[in-house]
């Protein structure tokens, strides 16, 4: 009664990526969608923690980069299996994540935004830094990182790598689906709505933003070492200050407040560059101009924008969510 | 049922409350009054341990409290309806209601707290039809009801509530103060009311304290509140 039928939803997208490399047989267009898989597995993870938990965080490209560095650094150097590299990686990740999120959590607003930020300039100059172990500015050059293999199949191809990624990211979309419309998932947005009254309530709030901040750091983890097997090299480039800030930017695009909106915010924010190509010297021009006009007439996202939509079609009045939510 | 003794609450480094004490028994409405910046929320704070107290002893039920999370206090049966009613806007009546069962809902007794909402709609049949909008939108008393709703979902043996009248006009305030009435005689609660329009509270309850810069200056029956010269002048305008 309560719940929301999430699976409805659910199982039309589950057609939509089955069906998607059967209209995209170009190589290199399916692994744009490769890489639109990878970056939407971290923004579901902090749009748990921006548009529920109401928490914000400009150091999330550091998870995501740690992800990265531990599967190429243990599967390199250190020849363990790709698997338990990557499972390594995201417990790394969440210990860091709950010694730095322990004490900045108990910040708001603009100071944590800092605090966050300052979080993911350390461990982008850790990467520069540590030349010994991460190969320094020119990136991880020691040894070639493997394919990952799934039972008996070695993901090379980019139509394994598809299957491989959107898999997973699938089972992970299963489970924040069930978080969010849980007891977890309300208490989450009764922080966002009014921490003081959630105290009240009872909700530990102090430890479900802890929580919230290392899951979402282990989603990114977990993206990071997915996108080191498929790049299969890493640079201390696309873990800095600015993928922070498109991550966030994905996640505000794409709505605020809904898991579906960080994953249509990571499909446009990489498909859009890609797309605009043909107007060469201007296209970073025309991306300005569109993130821009989302902004400004769609305050809930591409999410919130569609639900707006949806509404007047079905003209319910008193149901305004997105003009809350956004 | 509730005792509280020589309590001494801070903020910072400030002291709020100076050696308060008072005691609640079991069925009886009690109302505190006082000026702003007596420490009314205050005393409230420290009973849910939102902000425990630094020295003295709150004991429920005989079981020493002080010092326990908010968690553990709302699961023994004390429950808050905070000042300016702090409903959580952006989430629907429902959801509302259900984050106020937060701390005893589990799977197995889901069915017992889908029961307690028919209990509440039942004393606000105003809600009923609401319960999907989102609370941001009711009106000020609907959302007065709906704080108290809330707090009710974790079925609380005793119900504190801040300021149930505040910016709300007469009319609505007469209608909230009769289904706290009813909440006593109905449900058995205990309630402890803090108010500031000092006449309906007292008419409502069996005995009243009044609090001043952290200290209780004068506390009896409802009458003797009433009828005392001094409260006369400076809480009921007279």
């Amino acid at each position: 009664m309560m719940k929301r039928n999430i699976y409805i939803p659910y199982a039309v997208f589950l057609m939509i990526v089955l069906l998607a490399p059967m209209f995209v047989k170009n190589p290199y267009y399916l692994g744009v969608l490769v890489q639109v898989g990878i970056f939407s597995l971290v923004t579901m993870g902090l749009s748990l923690l921006m548009g529920y938990a109401g928490q914000i965080s400009l150091g999330h490209a550091a998870f995501f980069g740690m992800g990265a560095y531990a599967s190429a650094i243990l599967t390199g150097t250190c020849h363990w299996s790709p698997w338990l590299a990557m499972g390594a990686g995201m417990l790394i990740t969440a210990c860091v994540a709950w010694f730095v999120g322990t004490p900045s959590l108990k910040l708001k607003g603009h100071y944590l935004a800092m605090a966050t930020l300052g979080f993911g300039l350390i461990v982008n100059i850790f990467f520069l830094a540590e030349v010994d172990l991460t190969g320094g500015p020119s990136g991880y050059t020691f040894a070639r990182i493997p394919h990952i293999t799934f039972i008996k199949w070695t993901i090379k191809s980019e139509t394994s790598s598809y299957y491989f990624v959107w898999g997973i990211l699938l089972v992970i979309l299963l489970l924040t689906l069930h978080i969010i419309h849980s007891r977890v998932g309300r208490a989450l947005r009764s922080i966002h709505a009014d921490e003081e009254a959630a105290r009240a309530m009872g909700v530990n709030t102090a430890q479900y933003k802890v929580g919230i901040f290392i899951l979402s750091g282990i989603y990114a983890s977990l993206a990071g070492s997915l996108y080191a097997h498929y790049i299969r090299f890493v640079a201390p480039d696309p873990f800095g200050l600015m993928e922070s800030v498109l991550l966030v930017t994905m996640v505000i695009v794409g709505g605020m407040g809904s898991i579906w909106g960080a994953i249509a915010g990571a499909a446009l924010l990489i498909i859009l560059p890609e797309a605009l190509r043909f107007f060469q010297d201007y296209n970073i021009l025309i991306y300005g101009a569109i993130l821009l006009f989302i902004m400004l007439f769609l305050p809930g996202g591409i999410f919130g924008g569609s639900q707006m939509l949806w509404l007047l079609i079905r003209k319910i009045p008193g149901r305004r969510q997105e003009a809350k939510d956004g | 049922m509730l005792r509280i003794q020589n309590i001494r609450s801070f903020y910072g480094n400030l002291l709020v409350l100076k050696n308060l004490s008072l005691h609640i028994n079991e069925g009886e409405i009690v109302t505190l009054i006082g000026a702003n910046g007596s420490g009314k929320s205050t005393l409230l704070k420290s009973i849910m341990g939102l902000l425990p107290p630094r020295q003295g002893l709150i004991v429920f039920q005989d079981k020493d409290i002080t010092h326990l999370r908010t968690e553990k206090i709302v699961r023994l049966g004390i429950a808050l309806v905070p000042e300016g009613r702090h409903i959580f806007a952006p989430l629907s009546v429902q959801d509302n209601l259900l984050l106020g069962s937060y701390s005893r809902y589990s799977f197995r007794n889901k069915s017992e707290v889908m029961a307690d909402f028919d209990r509440i709609f039942d004393l606000f049949p105003h809600l009923v039809k609401k319960r999907k909008q989102l609370a941001g939108t009711l009106s000020g008393g609907e959302q007065q009801m709906l704080a108290i709703g809330r707090a009710l979902m974790s079925r609380p043996r005793i119900l504190l509530l801040d300021e149930p009248s505040m910016g709300l006009a007469p009319i609505i305030v007469e209608d909230i103060f009769a289904k706290i009435t009813k909440l006593r005689s109905e449900e058995k609660t205990t309630i402890l009311l803090v108010e500031q329009n000092a006449e309906m509270a007292l008419d409502i309850s069996d005995r009243g304290y009044v609090l001043e810069t952290g200290k209780i200056v004068f506390q009896g029956p409802r009458e003797d509140l009433l009828e005392n010269a001094e409260i006369k002048r400076a809480y009921l305008g007279k």
